[in-house]
């Protein structure tokens, strides 16, 4: 059984001398996953399950004068109540979490607020009940007295002048100095390449704008669950839905001051994540709760709760110039960008200073980024954090510039594009990268060959995410009848244990289905990092090849000891060892493993990588669509996603990522928004009025998977995850401005923002 | 404690009798009474479909659903789709179309897919989307889940 | 010698210059002997005698891995950068 090849999804390869790498098993997990069996964080049990609840916020800003627990502790079927009081007194220390690093004490400030709370929806208490209702019965009993305080919820609103501030201790660091004043800016950062000024005078054309995007969530289906156990002998066992479970456990042994040793995260299915399920949220307080009530203990948020306590992604404000001479070459380029952190200090704005400009050869650029604390959760990664807000400026920008150029848009993207060699504007020089490859399939793809439907409008664009590496660990043991089981630690979202098993497969010479991947607990396989950055086909996939050629290493050293040959004799192919010189001397993979016992044992491979070699991945769009001018709805036509993936080990999931990346930017393009009201409370906090695309909102997404191998890696894989949500904002904004003569520079293009922007 | 109904329904094919609060909802009383978590929830107010079951033949989401609604209802979840170890065409049709990513949203849809081709053996892929506009997925971006639908029905009309 | 590009956030330390030739066979060595050239260093990108974890650093265009025992050859580009990460 293999999963199927449409033809509007097209893989323009390099490189096919593979047997498996490339083709389109059924993944290991699917029969689990449509018969309802796959066990997700929410749909664990176990003997004396409590159910806790967490009492959260309702105002945007508050010192906390007292809070009162004794009403809620005193209700039947109470068990716990836990406050920020229960967390353990640490230093304050800076931590690692596999995606952005945070203070330990704004962690623990983030998880239950101590003497302020920061935004409506800030956990505040946590209470543990026989049931449910119960503990949420009882979080209304508990009595806080607040001084509420005046809120910012936009970077302009926390930059400007006399503006309320979140953190009295927070001083601005400017350029890389402290500059020593209190603010809600907590830094301030530039790149610098070549002169702008002097790129600017050369320019005979100059486009500039500003943009602005609001707060969105990647609106994963399951909302942030945990379970925790904390057994007498001090053991902390947690169940939950996360992108890396070694995260989860570092920090609980920092936030709980406890030996790493004592935790054992074991991470259940995962019901979408998107970067959002990076941070930790409730599995610190279900301990708590644990610790005091030597039971099991559950919390699950609501949608609710999932809008409002964890981590979106920021609002931000980007201002672009950018300058070219007549025939189109960019002279200088400058990208101001404010990011939204939400209540501590950490956004994407540095991630998407790297991104702005990446898909270009700029002689001189210019970025500075600004890092913005406001009155709203704490913002958490989301698919190419910052790249799509920084893409939305600046890929509109340069159509503008086209447009007065009279250029073709992909055209212009050509002529400055960056190749190998390239040096970026914040200073490493690029290595082989496919914007070059990505661009020129857009230019020849049938949908941008064809003409547009009367009243269309075509908008294109493109954008960049970086693969990270970090750490990955796998093992592989070899069985009895030639089958092998592989062991690793990156939660599998889209379909990740299959393309690591096929990485596997490729090296030992047998098919997909003959490796058993399963993904483990903290306490059975090394430290593996995040599922996140576009890395786990990469590096986790990575560490799987090294554990093959283990595990190959060491058969065929085997078949030379019962064969009583020199190992540098033998090979492996197509899982069969075989002799170089003497073709009688064959061995199955099988055979072997029948032999393992009475030859000296079995066969264990295993890695531990933490791969360079990283490289990026480019996505362009283009995208047909039309908008009704009595209603201003917009409807998508047609979209074509076109990404550079290296090597794509199993095409539909890399189309899978294409299509889901896509549908995500035009969701957020389009309608995806929170409304603040005055008190700085979300009034749209639910599926219902938080507007996602459904399958009426969508056409089919068609895909070029672009191969442009990496060097780096032993198949050529670069990540594919996150580079497909950064074109579509740009892209359908301009094709409403092809379609209307209207540049929307504000997201989401929503009826409303499209018809108040065609009246004036 | 509230005082518990006594509910009789027939689940799957078998009968099924719980106890439940009556502020307890159909899904509650499926995933926390029962231990059937194959039906998920997405947002416990209707709108994301992860926990679509189908009552006496019409598709519900089970969060706005009472459990003590459910006297005397004939009840299938995404446990009663297949049959025994032979999946249904339609649980095939995702697999082999890769058509879930995370997966908590493939059961809604299979148990709503399965009442569509009941319904309408041979679906556009207006009709498809206009059925399916209930159920939320945040992974795939829905093309491969129309593709699988269209698979399936194909598939159940040939046999 | 290695070339050291400062980012413009720590350019305060070398008076404005933006290239810094450097000796050095590892990065330990390297970001040492900038601080001898620049006295700073040591303090913004170490703690403790570890790397932040805010710091990545990129040698010849590469992300290195190992750290402060990560090698530098003669006519290495060596980047300090904001550490990164995603969402999938």
């Amino acid at each position: 059984m293999t999963t199927k090849d449409y033809d509007r999804n097209v893989v323009l390869s390099t490189q096919n001398d593979f047997k498996v790498v490339g083709t389109r098993p059924v993944r290991h997990d699917g029969v689990d996953k449509v018969t309802g069996r796959a066990i997700y964080g929410a749909d664990y049990d176990a003997s004396g399950l409590l159910h806790g609840k967490i009492l959260r916020s309702p105002h945007a800003h508050a010192k906390i004068l007292s809070i009162d627990t004794s009403k809620a502790e005193a209700l039947d079927g109470v068990q716990a109540v836990v406050t920020a009081a229960d967390f353990p007194e640490t230093a304050d220390k800076t931590m690692e979490l596999g995606e952005d690093e945070t203070k330990l004490r704004d962690l623990r400030g983030n998880i239950l607020a101590k003497d302020k709370v920061l935004y409506v929806g800030h956990a505040i208490a946590g209470v543990a009940a026989s049931n449910p209702h119960v503990a949420e019965e009882a979080l209304s009993l508990i009595e806080i007295k607040y001084e509420v305080l005046p809120s910012v919820m936009t970077t302009d609103e926390a930059m400007a002048d006399g503006a309320p501030i979140l953190h009295e201790d927070q001083t601005t660091e400017e350029l890389g100095n402290d500059s020593g004043i209190v603010s809600n800016v907590a830094k301030h950062f530039q790149h610098i390449k070549g002169d702008v000024a002097e790129g600017f005078k050369q320019a005979e054309v100059i486009v500039e704008r500003e943009y602005n995007t609001v707060t969105v969530h990647q609106g994963y289906i399951a909302p942030h669950n945990g379970t925790a156990f904390w057994s007498a002998d001090g053991r902390l066992h947690i169940w939950c839905e996360t992108q890396g479970s070694f995260v989860v456990r570092d920090s609980l042994a920092d936030l709980l001051d406890i030996p790493v040793s004592m935790i054992r995260v074991t991470p259940t299915e995962i019901g979408g994540g998107f970067g959002g399920k990076i941070p930790i949220y409730v599995e610190p307080v279900a301990a708590l709760l644990s610790k005091k009530t030597g039971t099991p203990v559950k919390i699950v948020m609501s949608r609710k709760e999932t809008f409002e306590g964890s981590g979106p992604t920021p609002g931000s404000k980007i201002k672009i110039k950018v300058g070219a001479t007549s025939d189109g070459k960019i002279t200088a380029a400058h990208a101001w960008m404010a990011m939204e952190a939400g209540a501590y200090a950490g956004s994407p704005v540095g991630a998407a200073a790297q991104c702005v400009f990446a898909a270009y050869d700029l002689e001189n650029g210019l970025i500075d980024g600004f890092d913005v604390v406001v009155n709203k959760p704490k913002t958490a990664a989301y698919r190419a954090p910052g790249s799509p807000n920084a893409a939305f400026g600046f890929e509109q920008a340069l159509n503008e510039l086209a447009e007065k150029l009279g250029m073709d848009p992909i055209d212009l993207r050509l002529k400055n594009v960056a190749t190998e060699g390239t040096r970026r504007v914040d200073g490493p020089v690029f290595q082989r990268i496919g914007a070059k490859e990505v661009l020129e399939a857009m230019r020849e793809h049938p949908h941008y060959q064809s003409e547009k439907k009367s009243g269309s409008g075509r908008g294109v664009a493109i954008g960049f995410w970086f693969n990270i590496g970090f750490d990955s660990a796998c093992n592989i043991a070899l069985n009895k009848d030639g089958t092998v089981n592989l062991t690793e630690g990156s939660t599998d979202i889209g379909g990740s244990r299959t393309s690591i098993a096929m990485q596997a497969a490729e090296v030992l010479g047998i098919s997909a289905e003959d490796v058993r991947p399963s993904v483990v607990d903290t306490d059975t396989v090394g430290f593996t990092a995040v599922t996140g950055g576009s890395r786990t086909t990469f590096a986790t996939g990575w560490a799987a090849y090294e554990a093959a050629q283990d595990v190959k290493k060491q058969c065929i050293e085997r078949a030379a000891s019962i064969w009583d040959v020199n190992a540098e004799n033998l090979q492996m192919e197509d899982g069969v060892i075989s002799s170089k010189s003497d073709s009688e001397l064959k061995m199955t993979l099988k055979e072997l493993g029948a032999q393992l016992s009475d030859t000296g044992g079995g066969i264990t491979g295993r890695a531990s990588v933490k791969p360079r070699g990283v490289g990026g991945s480019f996505c362009g769009n283009i995208v047909d669509l039309s908008i009704d001018e009595e209603t201003g709805k917009i409807t998508i036509e047609r979209f074509t996603a076109i990404q550079d993936a290296g090597k794509a080990i199993h095409p539909s999931y890399v189309e899978g990522q294409m299509q889901g990346g896509s549908a995500q930017g035009i969701g957020w393009a389009l309608n995806e928004e929170y409304f603040m009201n005055d008190e700085g409370r979300m009034t749209n906090s639910s599926l219902l009025d938080y507007r996602m695309p459904t399958a009426l909102d969508l056409p089919m997404i068609d895909t070029v998977i672009v191969e442009v191998a990496n060097p780096g890696h032993p198949f050529g894989v670069r990540g594919v995850g996150e580079a497909n949500i950064v074109p579509p904002t740009p892209a359908i904004a301009n094709a409403v401005y092809d379609s209307s003569g209207n540049r929307i520079t504000q997201l989401p293009m929503s009826p409303v923002a499209i018809l108040e922007a065609f009246k004036s | 404690m509230t005082t518990k109904t006594h509910v009789q329904t027939t689940i799957n094919g078998e009968p099924v009798d719980f106890l439940c609060e009556p502020r307890q909802s159909l899904l509650e009383c499926l995933r926390d009474v029962i231990g059937l978590t194959g039906t998920k929830e997405g947002c416990n107010d209707g709108n994301c479909g992860a926990c679509t079951v189908n009552i006496d033949g019409r598709i519900v989401t089970s969060c706005l659903v009472l459990g003590v609604e459910a006297q005397g209802a004939s009840i299938e979840t995404i446990e009663g789709i297949a049959d025994g170890t032979n999946l249904h065409p339609i649980q095939l049709a995702f697999l082999e179309g890769a058509a879930l990513q995370c997966g908590i949203c493939t059961p809604g849809f299979i148990v709503a897919t399965k009442a569509l081709l009941e319904k309408n053996p041979d679906p556009t892929e207006h009709e498809i989307r206009f059925w399916l506009a209930n159920n939320l997925c945040r992974c795939t971006g829905y093309d491969k889940i129309v593709r699988a639908v269209q698979e399936a029905a194909k598939k159940m009309q040939e046999a | 010698m290695a070339l050291v590009f400062i980012p413009s956030q720590m350019q305060a330390l070398t008076n404005g210059q933006a290239r810094v030739e450097v000796e050095g066979t590892n990065v330990k060595q390297i970001i040492e002997n900038l601080d001898k050239l620049h006295s700073g260093f040591i303090n913004r990108l170490l703690d403790e005698g570890n790397l932040k974890p805010s710091i990545s650093i990129a040698v010849d265009g590469d992300i290195i891995t190992m750290g402060l025992i990560e090698k530098v050859h003669p006519n290495s580009e060596v980047h300090f950068l904001p550490a990164i990460s995603g969402g999938n």
